[in-house]
């Protein structure tokens, strides 16, 4: 691990902030290079004279880094710390280099160097703007084997990981008084001044150290100290307050309604071995009274001719990439400008021994200050001059410079060029937060102009150029903030003195000379999409006129670097061509994230068991033992049939239903849907839910009650007991537990606010256990005390409460298979050792446990219905032969002019019957449709569909019910099923295959 | 008749525990409740009965010796009491309110130690600052996919409520995030 720091290079020994102490290794493509401690792979593979990092997307073109930070559209890299983990599109200017870290280029086959797919460039006057939306239109059947599997190809850069995501990660909401997003000088600052007035601070900053500017910007002074150093200790002082809270390597990727700011903490990317207990990412929610925008800005590259070559790269970022890391973008180092900034970037490459050969600046008459000091260092300065394009391809080699307004090409050898087109402020976090821009004409940009939330934003960002302006704009944002906050707060002035970081003059949107129009070059606005000046000038022309469709057109800033270099160059190419003003054109909406994140971090803890919660009744883990098959119902998980060994679902069905009305079974109704209803009205609000009557319910009685919508149609059903006079027990279907409450408690708040009655979910306070069957008595009054449970006390549809096992119960006598039974309500907390107890005596009796599917059976066996099998929607009562459920006399109930309606006692509805196969051996598919004659020709009329079916081993024959138009005016009539291989033919009968009379209920 | 049987509450997390350097949780055995629904006319006479003043501001409670009255909603009160079941004082009660026994419906988490706010944070999206979420502070709310009540008992102690069946989710969750913090909170 020792490598020697003297094989870098373009490590410049003295400059930057690494120490040559701490150096660590990684690799590229395979080659073992050396780095140092606090090197992204950026500035390492810089500080080895490596610029060609990648292909791009549509051409293969080679390129290199371009940026030295998240703006970085060019430099994608796959990042591998092991076979698991494997990241691509990782912008090479963000990752931190660790000891062992791999990377690999992309887009690239067989290398790096030798591209096959580069034959794309030659060829690429196919592959302009819109050309899939052109190309891949016809043949349809070109579809399938040419063009989808060549897109597919084309999609996309880098692989991506095939094995599961080794990685866990973390997520926490949080709330603060200030959020400052940005921890450059003016982030610090805003910051500091709101946490010295009380305020409870948030400061977030994407990279690994804050400072934003200060990372290049050596010519700042800040309270006697270099404004970089300044920046470590204001970080470490405000990280030492209780009321502040520093995240490094954190960047705020979404800006969603009332200050809630989502921000995503890499964690442990930046490590060589990163514990294991350790989340890989934190995904911070964060809701804020307060937001200080403090992002900055971006610098923007020049558009011109080739100006995607490797060793081409921002101004700032070569400044950056010696001040910081302590390396030289190149030996002899071109200047391509139209700003001010690449002037100090040129005099401090200059100084630290790197040959200028020119600068390059397309204004005729630049700040004479910086003229002045070009020339006492001896750089030659061309003004009003244009780099026409660049020369070289793996790397440039030179720049071909030309008046701006015509002449004699000059060719002048460079390794390197560094560019500004000025600077962008970064609105995009505002922008998300709602709120419009403005243009600011004076400078071509766009800064915040209206604001939709409580946030306001703060220097570069804010288009403040000006640094003591700056530091005064995010004082007074801090204070005020917290002030507004924290009313109460001992006031505490905060004073920063800074000096240097004059403010950056000049500015070119749009094609520079040499690229215009007319010109057939690629001058790149969109490096990651590839997209060029004459592709938005295509799209123009071929009728594009919105900013919205030329970027969809071009694809122009729809790459994951979201447009941050090439919006504004778009925007003003399209203006041009359009003969229109830049802000009638308009800017696109910027849209989360702000940078790409992971899934992981999304998704965060809800994957495996914490995906979605999973209920268990509390006999759950008895069912298990007895070997239970579940099956999902809802979140449910629910006991569905309960085989011995060596019988299928169907023949442990069968004994279920068998042994249940032979014999006893016991079944576990936990999941039902439970509602206490209780107060003075309690009564007459059932009366008014129900279709049933319920004021004269009897205490101990139950009843079965349906429940409509407005419209008429069935939307619940369920038995209600009446424990006393103003305390009732309702019942609900296992799914229909949520929307019953919630449809009740909608009425009672808004129909009938005068009632005074209360409802209270008791769905998981009781545990039920329904044992039914001949000998279910038998079973059962052994362990019940204080209720007499003889039919002539305890009749059919009646309750007692008494005690069971020594717990309380609420027994209902009551059934769902047509038996005599019971349901048995025992606290929840008791439901397992009750169910222990009473199976135990079940099991000597010869009972047997049974599940969902006998349930099913043996209510369809007596025609009961399931609301949701046996009802769609478009159901009444009457159309589900339950019309006696209806009360006549009553003058109320939810759905009662609904039922009037005239199609809803029109003749002809579907209604509920049965059918019988009359082979007597088909069992019918659930949902098939039935027909009144199978030879008419095709499409058949449907006239009905089944909507339970099973094969009935109590009847000994396939049983059925279906919705069939004017069904109760067909019985003993033929109908058919056409199914895929066969029609099977089926009789119209009443829903009730077994004990008809029902004198079974009544043991 | 057979003998009855003496049969003991089973709690639906058993005997499970999480522990990590500033964090445990815990599941809290037994305990009963009551949800309760009070007329505005009717809170003082209820209050009597019960033995403590039922809060009438949002987010707040009120303690006396095992018995808390939670306020849920402007009539709507969650009381616990770890050692006998409310709804006996209430049962002959003559006053216009609604008193359901939930003593089984719901069962109870304990988080417990100086990251318990982070930890609860993880799935809650309440602010849990002392200053906005005293001791004392309950509030109805979400903890992940999961309706919860939570109750602040102690600076660095929180009761957390779940209906049984989301118990298991509820708790995962917490150990889940109790494991991240702990690790975040000694880098």
């Amino acid at each position: 691990m020792n490598a020697p720091v003297s094989i870098q290079p373009n490590r410049i020994p003295g400059k930057g902030r690494l120490s040559a102490a701490d150096p660590l290794r990684f690799t590229f493509d395979g080659k073992t290079l050396p780095a140092l401690k606090g090197d992204t792979v950026a500035s390492a593979l810089i500080a080895n004279d490596i610029h060609l990092v990648g292909r791009s997307f549509k051409y293969h073109r080679p390129r290199g880094i371009v940026s030295a930070g998240s703006e970085e559209p060019n430099a994608l890299l796959g990042i591998q710390r092991d076979v698991a983990r494997h990241t691509p599109n990782i912008r090479a200017t963000v990752q931190e280099v660790y000891d062992g870290l791999e990377a690999t280029s992309q887009n690239r086959w067989p290398s790096l160097k030798y591209d096959i797919g580069e034959i794309n460039d030659i060829a690429s006057p196919l592959l302009s703007a819109g050309f899939y939306y052109k190309t891949f239109m016809w043949p349809r059947k070109a579809w399938d084997k040419v063009y989808e599997p060549f897109i597919r190809k084309a999609a996309g850069l880098g692989k991506a990981p095939v094995h599961k995501d080794p990685d866990h990660y973390s997520s926490q909401h949080e709330h603060c008084d200030v959020l400052i997003l940005g921890g450059g000088i003016a982030g610090l600052s805003a910051a500091l001044a709101a946490a010295k007035n009380g305020a409870r601070v948030i400061i977030c900053d994407e990279q690994a150290t804050f400072g934003g500017a200060l990372h290049f910007d050596s010519d700042v002074t800040v309270d006697g100290m270099d404004g970089f150093s300044w920046a470590q200790k204001v970080t470490a002082e405000l990280a030492a307050m209780d009321n502040a809270r520093v995240l490094l390597r954190t960047t705020a990727f979404g800006y969603y309604a009332q200050n809630y700011v989502a921000l995503i903490e890499r964690v442990t990317e930046h490590l060589s071995a990163p514990r294991a207990d350790l989340p890989r990412e934190r995904l911070w929610e964060v809701r804020a009274k307060k937001v200080i925008i403090a992002t900055g800005s971006i610098e923007r590259h020049m558009v011109f001719a080739n100006n995607d070559r490797p060793g081409i790269l921002l101004a700032s970022a070569a400044r950056t990439y010696l001040n910081h890391y302590g390396v030289g973008v190149g030996k002899n180092v071109g200047v391509y400008t139209a700003n001010d900034s690449a002037y100090a970037a040129a005099f401090d490459l200059k100084e630290a021994g790197i040959n200028i050969p020119a600068i390059v600046d397309v204004r005729d008459n630049p700040n004479e200050e910086l003229l002045a000091k070009a020339s006492a260092l001896g750089i030659r300065v061309l003004t009003g001059h244009g780099v026409m394009a660049a020369g070289g391809k793996l790397r440039v080699s030179s720049m071909s410079v030309a008046p701006v307004n015509g002449g004699a090409n000059e060719v002048i050898a460079v390794d390197s060029i560094i560019m500004s087109g000025g600077w962008t402020p970064s609105v995009h976090m505002f922008s998300q937060s709602r709120g419009k821009v403005t243009y600011d004409a004076d400078k071509s940009r766009f800064v915040p102009g209206v604001y939709a939330q409580d946030c306001v934003s703060i220097g570069a960002c804010n288009g403040t150029d000006n640094l003591s302006a700056t530091i005064d704009e995010a004082i007074a944002a801090g204070e005020d903030a917290a002030r507004a906050v924290r009313h109460n707060a001992k006031q505490s002035a905060t004073a920063i003195n800074a000096t240097g970081g004059e403010a950056w003059e000049g500015t070119l949107i749009g094609a520079a000379p040499g690229a215009e129009a007319g010109k057939v070059v690629k001058a790149f606005v969109d490096f990651q999409n590839d997209v060029t000046a004459k592709d938005i000038r295509l799209a123009v022309q071929e009728g594009f006129h919105s900013i919205e469709h030329v970027k969809r057109f071009t694809t122009n800033g729809m790459a994951t670097d979201q447009g941050k270099l090439s919006n504004m160059h778009g925007l003003a190419i399209a203006a041009e061509a359009l003969g229109k003003d830049l802000p009638e054109v308009g800017l696109t909406t910027f849209r989360a994230p702000y940078t790409p994140v992971t899934f992981g971090a999304l998704v965060s803890h809800s994957k495996g068991t914490l995906f979605e919660p999973t209920r268990k009744t509390p006999m759950h883990d008895s069912e298990v033992a007895i070997g239970a098959v579940f099956e999902d119902v809802g979140s449910w998980k629910r006991a569905w049939y309960y085989p011995k060994t060596g019988e299928d679902m169907h023949a442990a069905v069968n004994r279920e239903c068998k042994t249940a009305r032979t014999n006893v079974g016991m079944f576990d109704a936990s999941t039902l849907g439970k509602i206490e209803v209780v107060g003075p009205d309690a009564a007459e609000f059932l009366n008014l839910i129900y279709t049933n009557p319920f004021l004269k319910l009897g205490v101990g009685k139950l009843r079965y009650g349906i429940m409509c919508r407005e419209d008429g149609f069935i939307y619940d059903d369920g038995v209600v007991a009446r424990i006393a006079e103003d305390r009732f027990h309702v019942t609900t279907t296992t799914g229909g537990a949520p929307r019953v409450l919630n449809m009740m408690e909608d009425y009672l708040q808004t129909e009938f606010p005068h009632m005074k009655v209360w409802l209270t979910s008791t769905s998981e306070q009781w545990a039920v256990i329904a044992v039914q069957g001949p000998k279910s008595r038998d079973i059962v009054s052994p362990f019940v005390e204080g209720i007499d449970l003889s039919t002539e006390a305890l009749p059919h549809m009646s309750m007692a409460e008494g005690t069971i096992c020594g717990v309380p119960t609420r027994l209902m006598r009551m059934s769902f298979t047509g038996e005599m039974g019971f349901e048995i309500n025992v606290p929840a907390d008791y439901g397992r050792a009750v169910w222990d107890t009473l199976y135990q005596a079940v099991e000597e009796a010869g009972g047997c446990a049974y599940g969902t599917e006998a349930m099913h059976v043996l209510r369809a066996e007596k025609g009961y219905i399931i609301v949701g099998q046996d009802t769609d929607g478009t159901v009444t009562p009457y159309d589900a032969g339950l019309g006696w459920a209806v009360g006549k006399k009553k003058t109320d109930f939810v759905g009662i002019r609904g039922l009037k309606r005239p199609d809803l006692v029109a003749e002809g509805r579907r209604q509920l019957v049965g059918l019988k196969s009359v082979d007597g051996r088909s069992v019918l598919e659930e949902g098939a449709q039935i027909v009144d004659d199978p030879n008419q020709p095709m499409p058949m009329k449907m006239i009905g569909w089944v909507s339970s079916s099973y094969w009935s081993g109590n009847a000994q024959k396939p049983i059925a019910m279906a919705l069939i138009e004017d069904g109760f005016n067909l019985m003993g009539k033929k109908l058919y099923v056409p199914m895929a291989n066969e029609v099977i033919e089926v009789e119209v009968c009443k829903a009730v295959f077994v004990d008809e009379e029902g004198g079974r209920l009544h043991g | 008749m057979a003998k009855p049987l003496k049969l003991e509450r089973a709690h639906p997390l058993g005997d499970q525990n999480f522990g990590a350097p500033g964090i445990s949780i815990t599941s809290v055995r037994g305990g009963y409740r009551c949800s309760l629904r009070v007329a505005q006319s009717d809170i003082s006479a209820v209050s009597n009965a019960l033995g403590v003043d039922l809060p009438q501001a949002p987010k707040t409670s009120a303690r006396s010796a095992n018995r808390v009255a939670m306020w849920l909603g402007p009539d709507e009160w969650l009381i616990y009491d770890s050692k006998a079941n409310p709804i006996d004082d209430l049962k002959n009660i003559n006053a216009l309110c609604s008193a359901v026994d939930v003593s089984h419906r719901n069962t109870a988490i304990e988080a417990k130690g100086p990251l318990a706010a982070e930890v609860i944070n993880a799935g809650c999206p309440q602010d849990l600052s002392l200053e906005v979420f005293p001791v004392g502070a309950c509030s109805r709310t979400i903890l992940g996919k999961a309706e919860i009540v939570l109750y602040r008992a102690k600076a660095d102690t929180f009761h957390i409520e779940c209906w049984r069946s989301f118990a298991p989710y509820v708790f995962e969750l917490l150990r889940t995030a109790a494991r991240d913090q702990s690790a975040l909170a000694v880098r």
